[in-house]
């Protein structure tokens, strides 16, 4: 079932350049979200016909009633959203997608870029909330594309980090340590599933990882949407149906989180 | 107050549907809206077979509007009738009550007059199964994406009249032909689907539009045009519909732009007998039972008795 919220924002702080925290008080869909899926934000100061902007799901925090989506400022819809202030009211709707699964053997590897370190956040939440010791992987081109390593380390998680230039972590891509962990695991014989949201390179990077090493593998994809629901076909991807048959998935129902071995490059 | 009203045999509660094409199959806004005020729910074009669409970008935003090129991707009439139409029923039964499952306008199209038939038989069968939602079929004669099929059908009023017939042959249910807008003339089009047997008209699809990258001197759209509609294309919708109302007594179910409870009562004062809600859905999941509310607020606001009597009632002198 859909929840279109009224929220009131809470909060509305930077999150590295460029970037933002955006916490509302949401109570109901902080009840019923789920780590992977996403919301649909009217922005209030766009005109009444612009489309919603979709988000994923950064943090959703039942007790406190409350949801953050972490964003980058793109475009116009972003830019006006960045202006809003606490106190001012948002609808939101959700909860739209299907997330990452719950359950995980071995240990959870997250593979996050940019804007995508959002989902696992929230996967990290859950996965640490039952038990599992998540590692982080991730990259940028500079250390300003790093973002909200201290929430993750104040979760417990091991983060591993590389950028282009050298300024944090590895110099190189975040591939790198990622496959050094995955040669570690291999001699160890650790079993693991990877995770992963980012631009569309690093997905495929990690989906060919995961199939390699025959380890689950999901991934959560970003296409353009209009409804966000399932209503309207915007939002495609081609993927592998078990029969072998090929079909044009929507992203914001069938995904956005799908298994690496079903999606057709 | 009464707010119900008969397009061309389909009885509906409120004279308010939702526009095919924004509202999947039905059940994808359950939840985010109240189904008990919707007068019917178009749902996204139905053909023989499954249709795998235009490719990406399917879509662009515009000021006031969006630009679309959907391209009538589908699953094909018989997946749509063995799971798409059961599902429906279940679900929003369980949502808001058997007795709140709106009747259904099935949305078709089809490469050719025979797959429009064929698809309408279908359709036809589905519908006399018990407890069926299939209140009407809507005829799509109008797409501006599908090189294959729809508008090509709705160019020509000779051929026009050839495919609403056909249709009319394998289907009893209320049938209702969607028009487009960009014709000089409505009066040969609606001349051919009385001809053909219509029930009901349709009106308006989107206007053939397109979006140009500046930077990368490239269409935006994969199907490199595309159709134009949300609340730009409103006033379009009223002309059309003010003219078509004009020259023909089937009732019309208007669509373009509906974004509040004002533009709908605009439309039923050139003409129309319902309306349906599109592109706001997008931005507003709410929107059609809003405009609902909105209506009976109106005619409670000028003693308005029934909201049929406000049909085609605008001033024109
Ligand atoms: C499932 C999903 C989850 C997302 N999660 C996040 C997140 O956690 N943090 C974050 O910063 N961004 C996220 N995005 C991307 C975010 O939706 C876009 O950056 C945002 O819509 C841009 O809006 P704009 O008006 O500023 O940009 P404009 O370019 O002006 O937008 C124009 C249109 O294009 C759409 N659009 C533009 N870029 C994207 C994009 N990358 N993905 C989808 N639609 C786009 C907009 O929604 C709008 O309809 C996510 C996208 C999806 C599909
Ligand atoms: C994304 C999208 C998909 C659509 N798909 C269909 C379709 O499958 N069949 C059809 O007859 N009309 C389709 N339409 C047209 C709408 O039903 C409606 O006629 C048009 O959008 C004008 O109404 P609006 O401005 O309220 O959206 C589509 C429109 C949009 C925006
Ligand atoms: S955005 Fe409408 S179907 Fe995915």
């Amino acid at each position: 079932m859909l929840i279109d919220e009224e929220t009131t924002i809470v909060s509305h702080e930077a999150a590295g350049p460029g970037y933002r925290f955006l916490v509302v008080a949401a109570p109901k869909l902080a009840a019923a979200l789920a780590p992977g899926q996403f919301v649909h934000v009217k922005v209030p100061s766009l005109e009444s016909s612009a489309l919603r902007r979709p988000f994923s799901v950064f943090d959703a925090d039942p007790a406190a009633g409350t949801v953050t989506v972490m964003y980058k400022i793109v475009g116009r819809g972003t830019a006006a959203l960045a202006r809003e202030v606490p106190g001012g009211k948002v609808m939101v709707l959700g909860p739209l997608g299907h997330g990452f699964p719950v359950a995980c053997t071995g240990t959870p590897l997250l593979v996050g870029g940019g804007y995508g370190v959002a989902p696992l956040h929230f996967l990290a939440t859950r996965l640490v909330a039952a038990g599992h010791k998540p590692i982080l992987f991730v990259g940028g081109r500079t250390k300003d594309d790093l973002l909200a390593l201290d929430r993750f380390a104040a979760l417990g998680v091991d983060v591993r980090t590389a950028t282009n230039d050298g300024s944090a972590g590895a110099k190189g891509f975040v591939t790198d340590p990622l496959d050094d962990a995955l040669i570690e695991l291999r001699q160890t014989g650790g079993a693991f599933e990877l995770f992963t949201c980012g631009p569309d390179g690093l997905l495929k990077a990690v989906a060919q990882r995961a199939v390699g090493t025959g380890r689950p593998g999901w991934i959560s994809m970003d296409r353009h949407m209009v409804c966000g629901v399932g209503g309207c076909f915007a939002c495609i991807q081609k993927i592998k149906l078990p029969n072998g048959e090929v079909y044009n998935a929507r992203c914001c129902v069938n995904g956005p989180v799908f298994a690496a071995a079903d999606i057709v490059w | 107050m009464d707010l119900s009203v008969n397009l061309g045999g389909l009885k509906m509660r409120t004279p308010v549907a939702t526009a095919s094409g924004t509202f999947g199959y039905g059940p994808e806004y359950v939840g985010a809206l109240d189904y008990a005020q919707l007068g019917a729910v178009t749902v996204k074009g139905v053909r023989l077979d499954p249709w795998p669409g235009n490719p990406m970008p399917r879509h662009v935003e515009v000021v006031g509007g969006l630009v679309n090129a959907i391209g009538l991707q589908g699953p094909g009439v018989e997946a749509f009738v063995e799971y798409y139409v059961p599902n429906y029923v279940e679900t929003v039964a369980a949502a808001y009550g058997t007795d709140n499952v709106p009747p259904m306008i099935v949305n078709i199209w089809g490469g050719s007059v025979e797959e429009y038939a064929a698809v309408a038989k279908r359709l036809s069968e589905a519908a006399a199964v018990a407890g069926s939602p299939i209140g009407a079929v809507e005829m799509n004669v109008s797409c501006p994406n599908v090189k294959e099929g729809g508008h090509t059908f709705g160019q020509d009023p000779a051929v026009l009249e050839k495919v609403v017939s056909a249709v009319r042959g394998a289907v009893k249910l209320p049938l209702i032909v969607k028009l487009a807008p960009n014709v000089p003339d409505f009066r040969p089009y609606v001349a051919a689907c009385e001809a053909g047997g219509a029930d009901a008209l349709a009106l308006i699809n989107t206007i053939p539009a397109m979006v140009i990258d500046i930077e990368t001197r490239r269409p935006v759209l994969g199907n490199r045009t595309g159709g134009l509609s949300g609340r730009c294309v409103h006033p379009v919708a009223v002309k059309a519909v003010y003219d078509v109302h004009r020259c023909t007594k089937l009732p019309i179910l208007a669509m373009g732009g509906v974004y509040e409870a004002k533009d709908a009562i605009e439309l039923i004062l050139a003409g129309a007998t319902a309306v349906a809600v599109g592109t706001a859905t997008f931005t507003d999941p709410g929107a059609a039972a809003r405009v609902a509310a909105g209506i009976a607020d109106y005619c409670g606001r000028h003693g308005v008795a029934a909201v049929k009597d406000l049909i085609g009632t605008v001033e024109s002198t």
